[in-house]
C-alpha cells in the first residue's frame, strides 16, 4: 500500500470527463512526478489529492484516492484537515499580501496555534526547511510581496511546511522562475523527501529525470504508464510514452 | 496622407489639454469663488452652540452632520459589505437570485434622492412613529448608499485574486477564515473608495433629508431628536434670502468637512492594511 492509493478514479467537469480510470500508487517519502501534454489532466489529478477541486463548479469525482487507506472522499473526511496533512505549492507563487512572517504564521494559527515563541520557532524552521532563513532573517516583518518570484515561491513552501504536511503538492513549482531559482527549488525539494511525500506537476522533462522516483505519464486524461523514473525515460514500456519523451509531440 | 494624419493628431491633442484644463479650471473657479465669498464671514459666532436668529450658527448643524454621517455608515455598511461578500464568495454562479439583488441594487442607485425622502416620511417618520428625527434621516440615508456601498465591495472583492482564495485554502483555512483573513482585508482600499462617496452624499444630502430629519437649526440631543445638517442649512440660509454670507461661510466649512472626512477614512484604511 502507497502513502496515497488512487483506485478507478473517473474525474468529470460538467460533461466532459477529464480524466479515465486512473489506477496509482504513489510512494511515501519519494518524489512522483506527473509529466504529460498540457491538457491530459495531469494538474487535475493533483489538485483532487487534497480537493481543491471542491472549489470548480460541476467537477465529479468517481472511484477513490485513499491517504493511509482512508478514502479522502469519504463524508466522513474533513477537508480542512485533508488540506492541512496534504499541502499544496502552486504554479505561480502566491504569498498573501503580508509580511513574510505572517504569511508563514498563517497555516498554524489556522490550526489553533497562538504562542508567540511557538510561532517563532515554526516560522524559523519553516524557513529553514525551505532554505530560504539567510536570506530573509532580517526582514521577517517586510512585505512577503517585496521579494523576487524564485524566494516568494520557496516562502510559498516555507508556508505550506509551516502545518506540518505529510505529503506536498506541487503543482509546477518552477514554471514561473529562472533557472537559478528553480535549481534552488529542485534542490530543496529532493531534500525534503526524507520528511515528505512529494508529487509534482511537471512540463519539463529534464527535471522529472533530474529529480523524480517514479513517474506518471499521462495523455488525454489517462494514466498510460508508471514506472520508476529511470525505466521510464531509458525503456518506456508504451509507444506513446517514447513519443512523447522523444519529444515527437507535445 | 501624412500631413492630414499630423493635423489630425494635433487637434486631437488640443481637444485632450482643454478638456483637462476647462475641468481643472472650473473647480479652481468654484473653489476660489465659494472661498472669496465665504471666508470673509466665517466668524466665531457662526460656532456658538446655540442657534438664534441673530448669530445664525452652524455649529449645531456641523455636529447633526457628523452624527448624521456616522450612524448612516454603521447601519450601511456592515449590510453593504455583507451582501457583497454573499455575492461575491457564496452565491454559485448562474444563481437567479444573484441577477434579482443586482437588479434590486441598480434600480436602488438609480432613484432620485426626493423619492427617498418621500419613503422616509411615509415609513420611518409616520408608520414607525419616530417623528422627524436623526435616526429616520439616517436610516433613509442608509438605504440610499446600500446600493453604492454593496456595488464598489463587490468589485474590490471581484479584483483579490483567486489565487490567495486557493493559497488560504491549500492550508487547510476555512471559508469563513479565508474571507475574514486574506480576502477583506486585500479589499479594503476598495471599500473605502465606497465609504468615501458615501460620506460625499450624505453630506452633501437635502432633499431625503428635508422630510426625515426635519429642518431644525437646532443640535439633536438624542437621535430621536430632529435636526438639520449643514448642507440643509445652508440651503435654508439660501432660501429665506437673508444670510447669503453665512450661507457662503457654511458652504466653507461644508467643503472643509468633507474634505477632512475622506483624509480620516484613507487614514484609516491605510492603519486597516498595514496592521495585517
Amino acid at each position: 500500500m502507497g502513502k496515497i492509493d488512487i483506485k478507478d478514479m473517473d474525474l468529470f467537469y460538467g460533461s466532459f470527463q477529464a480524466l479515465k480510470n486512473v489506477n496509482l500508487e504513489i510512494e511515501a517519502n519519494k518524489i512522483t512526478a506527473f509529466i504529460g501534454p498540457s491538457g491530459c489532466g495531469k494538474s487535475t489529478l493533483l489538485k483532487s489529492l487534497n480537493r481543491m477541486n471542491d472549489l470548480v463548479e460541476g467537477c465529479r469525482i468517481q472511484g477513490k484516492i485513499l491517504l493511509d487507506g482512508q478514502d479522502i472522499y469519504a463524508k466522513s473526511t474533513d477537508v480542512n484537515t485533508l488540506r492541512k496533512r496534504v499541502g499544496m505549492v502552486f504554479q505561480k507563487p502566491n504569498p498573501f499580501p503580508m509580511s513574510i512572517y505572517d504569511n508563514i504564521a498563517y497555516g498554524p494559527r489556522t490550526h489553533g496555534i497562538h504562542s508567540k515563541s511557538k510561532l517563532d520557532d515554526i516560522v524559523e524552521k519553516s524557513l529553514r526547511n525551505a532554505a530560504i532563513w539567510d536570506e530573509v532573517k532580517d526582514r521577517l516583518k517586510k512585505s512577503a510581496l517585496g521579494m523576487s518570484g524564485g524566494q516568494q515561491q520557496r516562502l510559498c513552501i516555507a508556508r505550506a511546511l509551516a502545518v506540518e504536511p505529510e505529503v506536498l503538492l506541487m503543482d509546477e513549482p518552477t514554471s514561473a522562475l529562472d533557472p537559478i531559482s528553480t535549481s534552488k527549488i529542485e534542490d530543496l525539494a529532493a531534500d525534503l523527501k526524507k520528511d515528505y511525500t512529494i508529487v509534482m506537476v511537471t512540463h519539463n522533462m529534464q527535471q522529472a529525470v533530474r529529480i523524480s522516483d517514479n513517474t506518471a505519464f499521462f495523455l488525454l486524461g489517462e494514466m498510460i504508464e508508471y514506472n520508476n523514473t529511470e525505466k521510464l525515460f531509458s525503456i518506456p514500456s508504451d509507444k506513446r510514452t517514447e513519443d512523447y519523451i522523444t519529444g515527437r509531440f507535445g | 496622407m501624412t500631413k492630414g494624419r499630423k493635423i489630425e493628431s494635433i487637434i486631437l491633442k488640443i481637444l485632450v489639454y482643454a478638456a483637462a484644463v476647462i475641468t481643472f479650471v472650473v473647480l479652481l473657479f468654484l473653489l476660489a469663488y465659494i472661498l472669496i465669498n465665504g471666508l470673509p464671514h466665517i466668524k466665531p459666532e457662526l460656532f456658538a452652540l446655540e442657534y438664534t436668529t441673530e448669530n445664525a450658527s452652524l455649529m449645531p448643524a456641523l455636529i447633526n452632520t457628523v452624527i448624521m454621517t456616522l450612524l448612516s455608515l454603521i447601519i450601511a455598511v456592515p449590510f453593504g459589505i455583507f451582501s457583497a461578500i454573499f455575492l461575491v464568495e457564496y452565491a454559485k454562479k448562474g444563481n437567479r437570485f444573484i441577477g434579482l439583488i443586482r437588479l434590486t441594487t441598480e434600480t436602488l442607485s438609480g432613484i432620485p434622492s426626493i423619492v427617498y425622502g418621500l419613503f422616509g416620511m411615509l415609513f420611518f417618520v409616520t408608520a414607525l412613529g419616530w417623528g422627524y428625527s436623526i435616526l429616520a434621516g439616517a436610516f433613509t440615508m442608509s438605504i440610499m448608499i446600500l446600493p453604492l456601498i454593496m456595488r464598489t465591495t463587490e468589485e474590490a472583492l471581484k479584483s483579490v485574486p483567486d489565487t490567495y482564495r486557493e493559497g488560504s485554502f491549500g492550508l487547510g483555512a476555512g471559508k469563513l477564515r479565508t474571507i475574514f483573513r486574506i480576502v477583506l482585508p486585500s479589499a479594503i482600499p476598495g471599500i473605502m473608495a465606497g465609504v468615501i462617496l458615501a460620506i460625499g452624499r450624505i453630506m452633501g444630502e437635502t432633499a431625503a433629508l428635508m422630510y426625515t430629519s426635519g429642518t431644525v437649526p437646532d443640535m439633536a440631543k438624542t437621535p430621536m431628536d430632529a435636526g438639520r445638517t449643514l448642507a440643509l442649512h445652508m440651503y435654508n440660509l439660501s432660501s429665506e434670502g437673508l444670510y447669503m454670507d453665512q450661507a457662503y461661510a457654511t458652504a466653507v466649512i461644508l467643503l472643509i468637512l468633507v474634505v477632512g472626512m475622506n483624509t480620516l477614512s484613507a487614514f484609516v484604511a491605510r492603519k486597516l492594511t498595514k496592521g495585517k
